[in-house]
């Protein structure tokens, strides 16, 4: 017989945003899967619609560049190993943001899900402190800690946290009751417990925030760039307005697109590498 | 049959505590268990056999009373006690085999015997040829195989068995509890087992422990001497139907008068 246990009303509402983050992603994913057949038309369609745009407006370059002078402009970037620079700048605040927010994280959210007590003591200061938006304290951060890489890191480690945090307690509470009673009546050990059980358990869960996690984080880096940066893809962005060299600016976006959707396919190898026992399940999901 | 007894139960008495005081399952429930018997746990749904399991399995404290296992007071879950849940609670991420050597994975058994004992208990239970198959893949009844193995591959002296068959239908249910004969009759390990299912219980068992409702007593202790082993054309002779009568009046089922 199972006794009810006492749900912490605190909670809820974590349950509640993680369920909607959940559900986005998922419509993501599907909608994804459906366009994949049509890509080449669909991208051959957006160019079309581009130039048509800039010709029927009569649009000048430095209002909406022509994707041709994009291209150039891409390629020059390219060529003076200036754009890989600014890139390699973003990449490591996004992986430097990344490491640090998921470890810190990860932890907390497994100390969260494992006691009741310590999740009702900090579950408001969590909740209030994500009703802050992000970009009202970079500045703050670049105050602190300079224009250089620190500031950065610590903006996207911020960004990310909440969504792992979330996705981890969730991950961990969802682990069936029989199975934790199953490794008691095997005398498992705690860390056995955790290695054996938790980790496999939780782990779909984690990385769906992982995969929310991972966008985030380029989000978050260039925020941190806008604010005071010297060097950086937000940077170029910031650089290219300046100097009305507004194909430079769509160098950096798609740059940062790119990098985006490349994190994000990592997430999605490193799930079909480790979630194989539930490819059949959820074909939909992870099926592209 | 040797009788000394394996498990002992004295005044096992649990209280769950909840927002009108307390709810009071088991009532002072004492009762010996001789080695190699098989023992079912017959009784109403929602009278505690569920708990009084847990706490025999060690999952559980009792509030009062003591459980001891070949004379050890219990005081928690202990070596040589295997459980086989309600469900086939096994990992989905694991394979047949996976699952089946968890509890030799556990115990730090090298790679090669716990392949070796996994591999005989996969046939065992036959399921040959499934070692590689997801429990997702697996129907009910296959699954709770694997269940059995995994709680075989202990090697227990006591196997505990939640109402191992309760989620299947009643035709693989049959199946199940012949196969589980086959099984006992080459392991004879002491089996105690939970049902709410009297024929089940009288083809299967020694001896039947009826509990009441909540707080749930023991108002009957019914050896079942039904010669083995037993055929499935036990359960139509008269005796058997007897056996069943006598605990369905100790159940009480409430009568339908029409």
């Amino acid at each position: 017989m199972s006794v009810p246990l006492s749900r912490s009303y605190g909670s809820d509402f974590l349950l509640t945003m993680a369920t909607i983050a959940q559900n986005t992603s998922s419509l993501l994913y599907s909608l994804r899967q459906r366009g994949v057949a049509l890509l080449p038309f669909t991208l051959a369609l957006f160019i079309f619609l581009w130039y048509s745009l800039v010709w029927a407006g009569d649009l000048r370059a430095f209002i909406l560049p022509t994707p041709d002078l994009v291209l150039s402009r891409f390629v020059e970037a390219a060529g003076d190993g200036s754009l890989l620079r600014h890139t390699m700048v973003t990449l490591s605040e996004v992986l430097g943001g990344l490491v640090l927010g998921v470890s810190v994280a990860t932890l907390l959210g497994y100390l969260l899900a494992k006691s009741q007590t310590l999740e009702r003591l900090l579950s408001p200061y969590i909740v209030a402190s994500q009703s802050i938006p992000t970009v009202a304290i970079a500045p703050l951060l670049v105050i602190w800690f300079g224009p250089g890489l620190t500031s950065k890191v610590l903006i996207c480690a911020l960004i990310v946290f909440f969504p792992i945090l979330i996705n981890t307690i969730v991950g961990v509470r969802a682990v069936p009751a029989d199975l934790h009673d199953l490794m008691r009546s095997l005398k498992a050990t705690r860390w056995q417990t955790f290695w054996l059980l938790e980790v496999p358990a939780a782990l779909p869960v984690f990385l769906g925030g992982l995969r929310i996690g991972a966008t985030l984080a380029v989000i978050g880096a260039v925020v941190g760039e806008f604010v005071g940066a010297d060097r950086g893809l937000g940077f170029l962005i910031n650089v290219g307005r300046g100097e009305y060299d507004t194909a430079l600016v769509f160098v950096a976006v798609f740059t940062l697109m790119f990098m985006a959707m490349g994190l994000y396919g990592l997430v999605v190898l490193l799930e079909w590498r480790l979630l194989g026992w539930q490819r059949r399940e959820s074909q939909e999901t992870i099926n592209y | 049959m040797n009788h000394s007894p394996i498990l002992s139960a004295s005044q096992l008495s649990t209280t769950f505590q909840n927002s009108n005081g307390g709810l009071h399952v088991l009532d002072k429930i004492s009762f010996e268990i001789g080695a190699q018997q098989f023992v079912c746990v017959l009784g109403p749904s929602g009278s505690g056999k569920s708990t009084l399991l847990r706490v025999l399995a060690g999952l559980l404290a009792p509030s009062q009373g003591e459980v001891k296992i070949k004379g050890q007071a219990l005081t928690g879950p202990q070596n040589g006690v295997a459980m086989v849940f309600q469900n086939a609670n096994l990992m989905p991420w694991r394979s047949v085999c996976q699952n089946i050597r968890l509890p030799l994975e556990l115990d730090g058994v090298n790679a090669k015997d716990a392949a070796a004992r996994s591999g005989e208990l996969i046939e065992l239970v036959g399921l040959g040829g499934f070692d590689d198959v997801l429990p997702q893949d697996l129907s009910g009844g296959m699954a709770q195989r694997v269940a059995i193995a995994r709680a075989l591959v202990q090697d227990p002296d006591l196997l505990l068995m939640d109402e191992p068959f309760g989620s299947l239908d009643a035709i693989t249910r049959d199946q199940m509890g012949g196969e589980l004969l086959k099984i006992w009759s080459v392991h004879n390990k002491t089996v105690v087992m939970v049902t709410h299912d009297i024929n089940e219980a009288v083809y299967l068992a020694d001896r039947v422990l009826v509990l009441s409702d909540r707080p749930a007593k023991i108002v009957l202790d019914l050896d079942i001497d039904v010669p083995r082993p037993r055929k499935e054309q036990v359960r139509y002779t008269p005796e058997f139907g007897e056996f069943a009568r006598q605990l369905r009046e100790a159940i009480g089922g409430r009568e339908i008068s029409i």
